[in-house]
């Protein structure tokens, strides 16, 4: 697309912010810059990850927010190189630790994948074997980068499962996942991806199957493991609680793209894109009065193969009116509002400030 | 006898030691309560109901509608049990104990009455759902739907029951056939029933695929081609295709970005209003059960420990376990870091394997006697609608006049401990 940011209509938006140059190794930790995950299917090319870009630093913990099917998991799939690359295209670069991603081979991912970087599934059923015990899964696992014997990783099995909170580990451990009630699962999954001390972790809403004290347990073996081994964290989830305990920065994805970026403060004390006020609107509460009604944003999720024209959020915005008609024909560049905010929105900032402060803010 | 211990730093109205229990209306409101401001006002005629004597008292007491209790019973289960035996050895398979999943519930749920399942995971919510869906044969107990015991239906007679009691499942990625088309999934509810749809089954299924937060042109995509939240919806438009009486719904929108999620809550309780619908909601989102439910069931280790109508469980929450489980939700506001308190639960989660004697919580409860160790404390009615088993529940006073629930809830010798609680 080209820089728009010579009109002097975007100069109130502040600078566009800085694109690196393509193909030179970064500084930050991990650093993705215009991935793009695209599957071919029958109905078109579904867009899943459109032109995201983000950093993330050793020791700090990124929260992504959004859309249900705005590209979360498919995002850390790509990170991990989780892909298949025969119904997957992906472009754009991943950097980790220096080493670029994308364009590796699959081999040179697999060895990065396990000592660098570990997941956390969303969906642990899918992401365990049926056919093997609980155990066998982890043993193997920790053997891939870890050079012991079978009985060392068992001990090590055991160990992990128990810290996690399985009760009797060392009776459950030998469990197939099928007894394992569903909060179990994942936290035989955490077990499993915490044994290798990854230096990335990345956590697919880690603890939504859980109850809200183990979640609590959870989320302090997180912490301790980021204190220990200084690991940066990508927390994926829908609990906007979770996101605010845990994370240093947040990133709001819709449609595939980051429209809205900032530290956990700006986001929720001052977001500025009309779909970071729509999903704070959304939460039932319980430091609220219970609401009769919730308010979900109106309309639809969109078409990841047809986006809406401009601005993607623009059939369902209360303020597309509001930007002289660039909503609905120009795509809005993410752009720095204040150090370190950015936000992808046509409005002008003190529009977009006075309406938080105003109509938005007031009703949360 | 009072008998609750209060949070530390909470402005607490507590009677004087040597008052008498039938005088001492003493309200300790939950961390939730205060920062809602309010207490429902529990019919005024129950000392257990009124609002604190002291004047000073932090309360706002407002006046809401009574969760509804029309309608016949649609559910009831009574002393229901699921053990599923432990077996080793290679070759013989002995059984060497049992997972005790679910150890002797009762609960009931009215016709067009959301009743919500909460609590620990592992404790057996799924289980109990299951057993009610008849796809696990209880151990014991009994499971009567619409005035009939279905609890050892063959399934040649539960085949007229089938489309009546329909469950939203935990995981939805396993209940869907990955070889199938949506399209095929939500469709083949409509052929199940010989349902004929007048604008012809695919206009059907878009329409509820719309009605769900999808897009109609999802109908020929395969499970795995969808996100968590996505694959959950196609689980939830195939259950509605059923039109049943009963859905229990484990987890049913936990998958879901918030703004879908108030989207789907929006949807079942419209669908509950028109059709008279009634839910058994088990979910981990304790702010999604609050606004949900009408009345909520707490479970820890295979039985219900605490039930009451929603806002009493919220803003009176007696047992332990149940204010444990209230502190610790985490708060969607980062000014809040730090400044909130969470009871932290001590020791391990007990495995079902061989769950402690008498009450099973003493492992772990900051307010364990003795008492708590040898008798288990039964589920018992300690203010109207409200039913906890806890020697020392919190925020109650028990009636004099109600010899029952005193003689269930042991005198407290002197002061309880105060509930461990942890800034983060
Ligand atoms: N293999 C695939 N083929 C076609 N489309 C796919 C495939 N995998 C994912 N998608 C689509 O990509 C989009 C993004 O999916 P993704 O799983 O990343 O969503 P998400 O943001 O993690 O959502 P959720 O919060 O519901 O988990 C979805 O619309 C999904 O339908
Ligand atoms: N088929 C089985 N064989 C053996 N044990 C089982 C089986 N199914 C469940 N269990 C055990 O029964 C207990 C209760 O499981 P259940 O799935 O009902 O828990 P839950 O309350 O739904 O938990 P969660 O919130 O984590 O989903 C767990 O200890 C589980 O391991
Ligand atoms: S660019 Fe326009 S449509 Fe998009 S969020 Fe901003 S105001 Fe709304
Ligand atoms: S009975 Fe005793 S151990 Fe059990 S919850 Fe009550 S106080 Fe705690
Ligand atoms: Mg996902
Ligand atoms: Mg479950």
């Amino acid at each position: 697309m080209a820089d728009k940011s010579k009109r002097p209509a975007d100069m109130l938006d502040g600078a566009p912010t800085t694109v690196e140059e393509p193909g030179r190794p970064p500084t930050s930790f991990l650093e993705v810059r215009d991935l793009r995950i695209h599957f071919p299917t029958d109905d078109g090319l579904v867009k899943s990850v459109d032109g995201l870009s983000f950093k993330l630093e050793r020791g700090r913990t990124l929260g992504i927010v959004g859309e249900s099917g705005s590209g979360k998991s498919v995002t850390s799939l790509g990170v991990l190189g989780l892909h298949n690359r025969r119904n997957a295209k992906v472009s754009g670069e991943i950097w980790l630790d220096g080493n670029e991603l994308v364009g590796a081979s699959p081999d040179q991912v697999r060895r990065m994948r396990g000592r660098n970087m570990a997941m956390i599934f969303q969906d642990p059923l899918s992401a365990m074997h049926p056919f093997y015990t609980v155990g066998a899964q982890i043993v193997e696992a920790y053997r891939i980068h870890n050079d012991v014997s079978k009985k060392v990783a068992r001990k090590h099995a055991v160990d992990m499962l128990g810290r996690v909170g399985i009760p009797k580990p060392d009776r459950r451990v030998d469990d197939y996942p099928h007894q394992f009630s569903g909060g179990m699962r994942q936290r035989a999954m955490i077990a499993m991806a915490l044994s290798c001390d990854p230096e990335l972790l990345i956590a697919d809403e880690p603890t939504t199957a859980l109850d809200v004290t183990v979640q609590a347990q959870i989320l302090d073996l997180i912490r301790d493991l980021q204190r220990e081994f200084n690991s940066a964290i990508i927390m994926i989830t829908h609990d906007l609680g979770v996101v605010a305990e845990l994370s240093d920065d947040i990133l709001v994805m819709y449609g595939g793209r980051n429209i809205e970026y900032g530290s956990v403060d700006d986001v929720f004390h001052r977001p500025e894109h009309p779909y970071t006020w729509g999903l704070l609107g959304s939460m039932p509460r319980l430091d609220r009065e219970r609401s009769e009604r919730l308010l979900p944003i109106k309309g639809t999720p969109p078409s990841l193969i047809n986006l809406p024209q401009g601005c993607a959020f623009n059939p369902r915005c209360a303020y597309s009116e509001l930007t002289d008609g660039k909503s609905t024909v120009e795509r809005p560049e993410l752009r720095e509002t204040a150090p370190g905010h950015t936000v992808a929105c046509h409005m002008a900032v003190e529009r977009r400030r006075r309406i938080w402060a105003d109509e938005i803010a007031p009703k949360l | 006898m009072s008998t609750e211990a209060s949070r530390a730093g909470e402005p607490v109205d507590t009677p004087p030691a040597d008052a008498p229990a039938d005088a001492a209306g003493t309200d300790t409101v939950a961390a939730t309560a205060a920062a809602t401001g309010t207490v429902t006002g529990t019919p005024v005629d129950t000392v257990t109901g009124t609002p604190a004597t002291g004047a000073d008292a932090p309360l706002v007491v407002q006046e809401r509608a009574a969760p509804q209790r029309r309608g016949e019973l649609l559910l009831e289960v009574d002393n229901l049990g699921k053990h599923f035996p432990v077996t080793s050895g290679a070759i013989l398979r002995r059984q060497t104990g049992a997972v005790k999943a679910v150890d002797g519930v009762s609960f009931s749920v009215r016709k067009g009455e959301t009743l919500g399942l909460v609590g620990e995971s592992g404790c057996g919510k799924t289980t109990t759902g299951r057993m009610i869906m008849r796809l696990e044969d209880p151990t014991f107990g009994k499971i009567t739907f619409e005035g009939h015991d279905i609890t050892r239906m063959s399934q040649g007679q539960l085949r007229p029951l089938r489309r009546d009691i329909q469950m939203i499942f935990q995981d939805p990625y396993s209940s869907l056939n990955p070889r199938q088309t949506v399209g095929s999934i939500i469709g083949a509810a409509f052929r199940l029933q010989g349902e004929k749809p007048k604008q012809g089954v695919k206009a059907a299924v878009q329409e509820l695929l719309e009605l769900v937060g999808l897009s109609p042109e999802h109908y020929n995509r395969y499970p795995h081609e969808f996100s968590g939240g996505q694959r959950q919806r196609i689980g939830i438009a195939r259950t509605l295709a059923l039109k049943p009486k009963l859905i229990v719904a484990d987890e049913p929108v936990s998958a879901l970005d918030v703004s879908v999620q108030a989207q789907v809550v929006n949807l079942l309780e419209d669908l509950q209003d028109e059709l008279d619908l009634t839910y058994v909601v088990i979910a981990h989102d304790l702010s999604v059960v609050r606004h949900i439910s009408d009345r909520v069931a707490v479970m820890y280790l295979g039985k219900i420990v605490e039930i009451a109508d929603r806002n009493d469980l919220y803003e009176r929450p007696m047992h332990p376990y149940t204010n444990a489980l209230l502190s610790a939700v985490p708060v969607p506001d980062p000014s809040q870091r730090g400044n909130r308190e969470r009871i932290r639960l001590q020791g391990d989660v007990p495995s079902p394997l061989d769950p402690p004697p008498a009450c099973r919580f003493h492992t772990r409860c900051w307010k364990a006697q003795e008492i708590c160790k040898q008798v288990e404390p039964p589920l018992i009615e300690l203010s109207p609608g409200h039913q906890a088993a806890c020697h020392f529940p919190e925020n109650t006073t028990v009636s004099a006049t109600d010899a029952v629930a005193q003689s269930a809830v042991a005198p407290a010798g002197g002061d309880l401990p105060a509930a461990p609680v942890h800034k983060d």
